[in-house]
C-alpha cells in the first residue's frame, strides 16, 4: 500500500507541471503592464521599468515560468501586486475558513446523503422513497447561490436564528453555508446511493444471502451495500472539485474571507500571482482527494486490496 | 397499435395491405418510447416554452425602453397587475428583464456546449477509435483540465482574456471540453469493434470517413443525453459567473447578474431574488428531466 500511495504521489507531479504551465501561459497573455496594477498613481515610466527588472518580468515567459516553478519548490508563491505581501501569507490566512466550509459540508452530504439513498432504494415505492427522488431531483438542479439566498432570508431574516455573513460565530455560522456549499452534492450522492443499491439488492447473491437466512439489516448493511458503495465512492470523488468551485460562490454569498473570494477579488485586481497561487492550491487540493478516494476504493474494494497482500475482511 | 386495428377490417387496397408490413422508422419508434416516459416529456414542455419565450421576446416586450430603461419612480414595486413579478432596484420591469435574460443564458449555453462538443468529437473520437499512444496522451491531456473545477477553469480564461460574451462562451466552452471528450471516447471505444466497421475498412475507407459515416453516427445516443445535461451545466455556471460579477455584466439582463444586484435589497424586497432563482432552477430542472428521459430512450439498458 506504501508504494501505491508514492507512485500516486509521484504521478501528481506532471499534473501540478502541466497546471501550472497552462494558467501560467493564460495569465500572462493578460493584456496589461503588471507595473501599472502595483505602482498605481506612483506610476512613472522609469519607475515602472526599474520594477519590471526588479520582478524579472522584463525576461522571456520560458524564463519566468522556470522561475516560478524553482520559486513554487520552495514554497515560495511570490508576492501580491496589490498587497505587496507574499501570497503564501494570504492563502494561509484564506485556507482554513475555506477548509472549515468543504469539510463541513463533506460531512453532512455524506452522513445525509448515504442513509437516505439506502433506505430509498430497500423501499422503493414507500412514501419516503417518492419524497427522496423529488428531493434530489431539484437537488441537482438548485442553483446553489440562490439556494443561499433563501436559506438567509428564511433563517437569518425571518426567523433570526442563524447569522447571514461571516464564519465568527463557530459553528453556528458554518450550518448555512455548509448546506448550501453541500446540497447538490448530498443529492448527487444519494441518487447514485439509491440507484446502485437497487442495482446490487436484485443481484444473486442476495437472493443467496437472504435463502441461507442472513438478517435483513445484514443483507442490507453487509452483503448490498458493501457492493453499492463503490459508485457512491467515485461520485463523492468526482465531485471534490466541484465542491471547490462552489466554494467561490458560497463564499461570496455568505461573505466569507477564503480561498474563493480571494481568487475572485484577485481576478478582479488582476494580481497575477496571487490568482495562480490560489488556483494552483485548489488543484492541489483536488489531485490529493482524489488520491484518497482511490485509496479508499482500494481498501474498499478485495479485489484491489488483494493486490497489495492485504488481509480480505470476512464477508 | 396498428396491427391491431388494421386487422379488424379488410384491406381495401394493396397499399394498405403492404403498410402493415413496413417498418416503422427508428426515430419514431424512439419518439413513441419517449412519450411514455412523463417527466421526461414535462422537461420538454418547459424547456420548449422557455426556447420559444426566448426567441419571441422582441415581439413581447421592448428592450430599450423596459428592459434596460431605468425608472426610478417606479423602484422596487412587489408584484401586481401593472408588473407580474415586479419591479427592480432601478424600476425595470423583472419579468421583461427575466424573459431577455433567457436569450443570454440559452446562447451561450447551447453554443458553449457546442464548442466543447467540437473539441470533444475531435479529440475524444481520436483517442477513442485509434486507442494506443494516441489514447493515452489526448487523455493525460484531458486529466491535468479535469484536475480543476470547470468553474475555475473558466475563471482563469475569463481572468486572461476579459468577460465578453464571446469570452465565456469560449471559456466555458473549453472547460467542459475534457468532460466530453472523455463521453465521445468511451462511446467510440464501444463502437470501434464492430464488424461493419471492419467491413469499412477492408473495403477500404479512409479513417477520418468510417469515424464521421460509421462511428459517430453510432454513439450519438449518450453523446445527446451528455448535451442536454451539459446545456444545464453551462447555463448554471454563466449565471454563477455573473453572480460573483465575473460573467455578463449589468445591465444586459442575465439571471446571474439579476441576483446578484437583487441581493442588497432582499431583506425588504425578496420577490426581488424570487424570479431570477426560480427562472434559473426550472431550466435546469428542465433539461435535467429531459436528459435522464433521453438516457432511459436511448439506452434502456442504463434506467435508473
Amino acid at each position: 500500500m506504501g508504494r501505491y500511495i508514492i507512485r500516486r504521489l509521484f504521478a501528481l507531479i506532471p499534473v501540478i507541471l502541466v497546471l501550472t504551465f497552462i494558467v501560467f501561459t493564460i495569465l500572462h497573455l493578460t493584456p496589461g503592464d503588471a507595473t501599472t496594477i502595483i505602482l498605481g498613481s506612483d506610476y512613472t515610466p522609469e519607475l515602472g521599468a526599474k520594477l519590471k527588472v526588479q520582478l524579472g518580468l522584463d525576461r522571456s515567459l520560458p524564463v519566468q515560468y522556470f522561475h516560478y516553478l524553482a520559486n513554487l519548490m520552495h514554497g515560495d508563491f511570490g508576492m501580491s501586486y496589490v498587497t505587496r505581501a507574499p501570497v503564501l501569507d494570504q492563502l494561509g490566512v484564506r485556507l482554513p475558513n475555506t477548509a472549515w466550509i468543504v469539510v463541513s459540508a463533506m460531512v453532512l452530504c455524506v452522513s445525509l446523503g448515504i442513509p437516505i439513498g439506502i433506505r430509498a432504494a430497500t423501499k422503493p415505492n414507500s412514501v419516503f422513497s417518492q419524497f427522496a427522488m423529488v428531493f434530489g431531483l431539484m437537488g441537482v438542479s438548485m442553483p446553489i447561490f440562490w439556494l443561499g439566498l433563501l436559506l438567509i432570508l428564511f433563517f437569518s431574516v425571518r426567523l433570526g436564528w442563524l447569522p447571514s455573513s461571516g464564519l465568527d460565530q463557530g459553528l453556528k455560522s458554518l450550518i448555512l453555508p455548509s448546506i448550501t456549499l453541500g446540497f447538490n452534492y448530498m443529492a448527487n450522492i444519494m441518487r447514485t446511493t439509491r440507484s446502485s443499491m437497487m442495482e446490487s439488492i436484485r443481484q444473486d447473491f442476495i437472493r443467496t444471502a437472504r435463502a441461507k437466512g442472513v438478517s435483513e439489516h445484514d443483507v442490507i448493511y453487509d452483503h448490498a451495500l458493501g457492493n453499492a458503495l463503490m459508485p457512491t465512492i467515485t461520485i463523492i470523488g468526482m465531485n471534490v472539485g466541484t465542491l471547490l468551485g462552489g466554494v467561490v460562490l458560497t463564499e461570496t454569498v455568505f461573505s466569507i474571507p477564503g480561498m474563493g473570494r480571494l481568487l475572485v477579488e484577485a481576478i478582479n485586481q488582476r494580481d497575477t500571482p496571487c490568482v495562480l497561487g490560489t488556483l494552483v492550491v485548489m488543484a492541489i487540493c483536488v489531485a490529493v482527494s482524489n488520491l484518497i478516494v482511490d485509496l479508499i476504493y482500494a481498501y474498499m474494494d478485495p479485489r484491489i486490496r488483494a493486490q497489495f497482500g492485504a488481509k480480505v475482511r470476512k464477508a | 397499435m396498428m396491427p391491431a386495428s388494421a386487422t379488424a377490417r379488410p384491406f381495401t387496397t394493396k397499399k394498405e395491405f403492404y403498410a402493415q408490413f413496413k417498418k416503422k422508422s427508428i426515430a419514431y419508434e424512439l419518439w413513441l418510447r419517449f412519450l411514455k416516459n412523463k417527466t421526461a416529456v414535462i422537461g420538454l414542455v418547459i424547456f420548449g416554452s422557455i426556447v420559444v419565450v426566448a426567441i419571441i421576446a422582441p415581439w413581447i416586450t421592448d428592450y430599450k425602453n423596459v428592459v434596460i430603461k431605468m425608472n426610478i419612480a417606479e423602484r422596487l414595486q412587489p408584484p401586481g397587475s401593472n408588473h407580474w413579478l415586479g419591479t427592480d432596484e432601478l424600476g425595470r420591469d423583472i419579468l421583461a428583464r427575466i424573459i431577455y435574460g433567457a436569450r443570454v443564458s440559452l446562447v451561450i449555453g447551447i453554443s458553449a456546449i457546442a464548442v466543447s462538443l467540437l473539441i470533444g468529437l475531435v479529440l475524444g473520437g481520436a483517442a477513442g477509435y485509434y486507442g494506443g499512444r494516441i489514447d493515452s496522451i489526448i487523455m493525460r491531456a484531458m486529466d491535468v483540465f479535469l484536475s480543476l473545477p470547470d468553474v475555475l477553469l473558466a475563471l482563469a480564461i475569463i481572468a486572461a482574456f476579459g468577460n465578453t460574451k464571446v469570452n465565456l462562451t469560449i471559456a466555458i466552452g473549453l472547460a467542459f471540453s475534457p468532460k466530453f471528450s472523455r463521453v465521445v471516447r468511451s462511446a467510440v471505444m464501444g463502437v470501434r469493434d464492430n464488424e461493419y466497421i471492419e467491413a469499412a475498412r477492408s473495403i477500404g475507407a479512409l479513417d477520418w470517413r468510417i469515424i464521421a459515416r460509421h462511428v459517430l453516427p453510432n454513439c450519438i445516443g449518450p453523446i445527446i443525453v451528455q448535451v442536454t445535461l451539459y446545456v444545464a451545466n453551462a447555463i448554471l455556471t454563466i449565471a454563477a459567473l455573473s453572480f460573483i460579477g465575473l460573467g455578463i455584466q449589468p445591465p444586459t439582463p442575465e439571471w446571474g447578474n439579476m441576483l446578484a444586484s437583487g441581493r442588497t435589497f432582499m431583506r425588504d424586497f425578496p420577490h426581488i431574488v424570487m424570479a431570477p432563482g426560480l427562472a434559473i432552477f426550472f431550466t435546469i430542472l428542465a433539461l435535467n428531466l429531459l436528459g435522464d428521459g433521453l438516457r432511459d430512450t436511448l439506452d434502456p439498458r442504463l434506467k435508473h
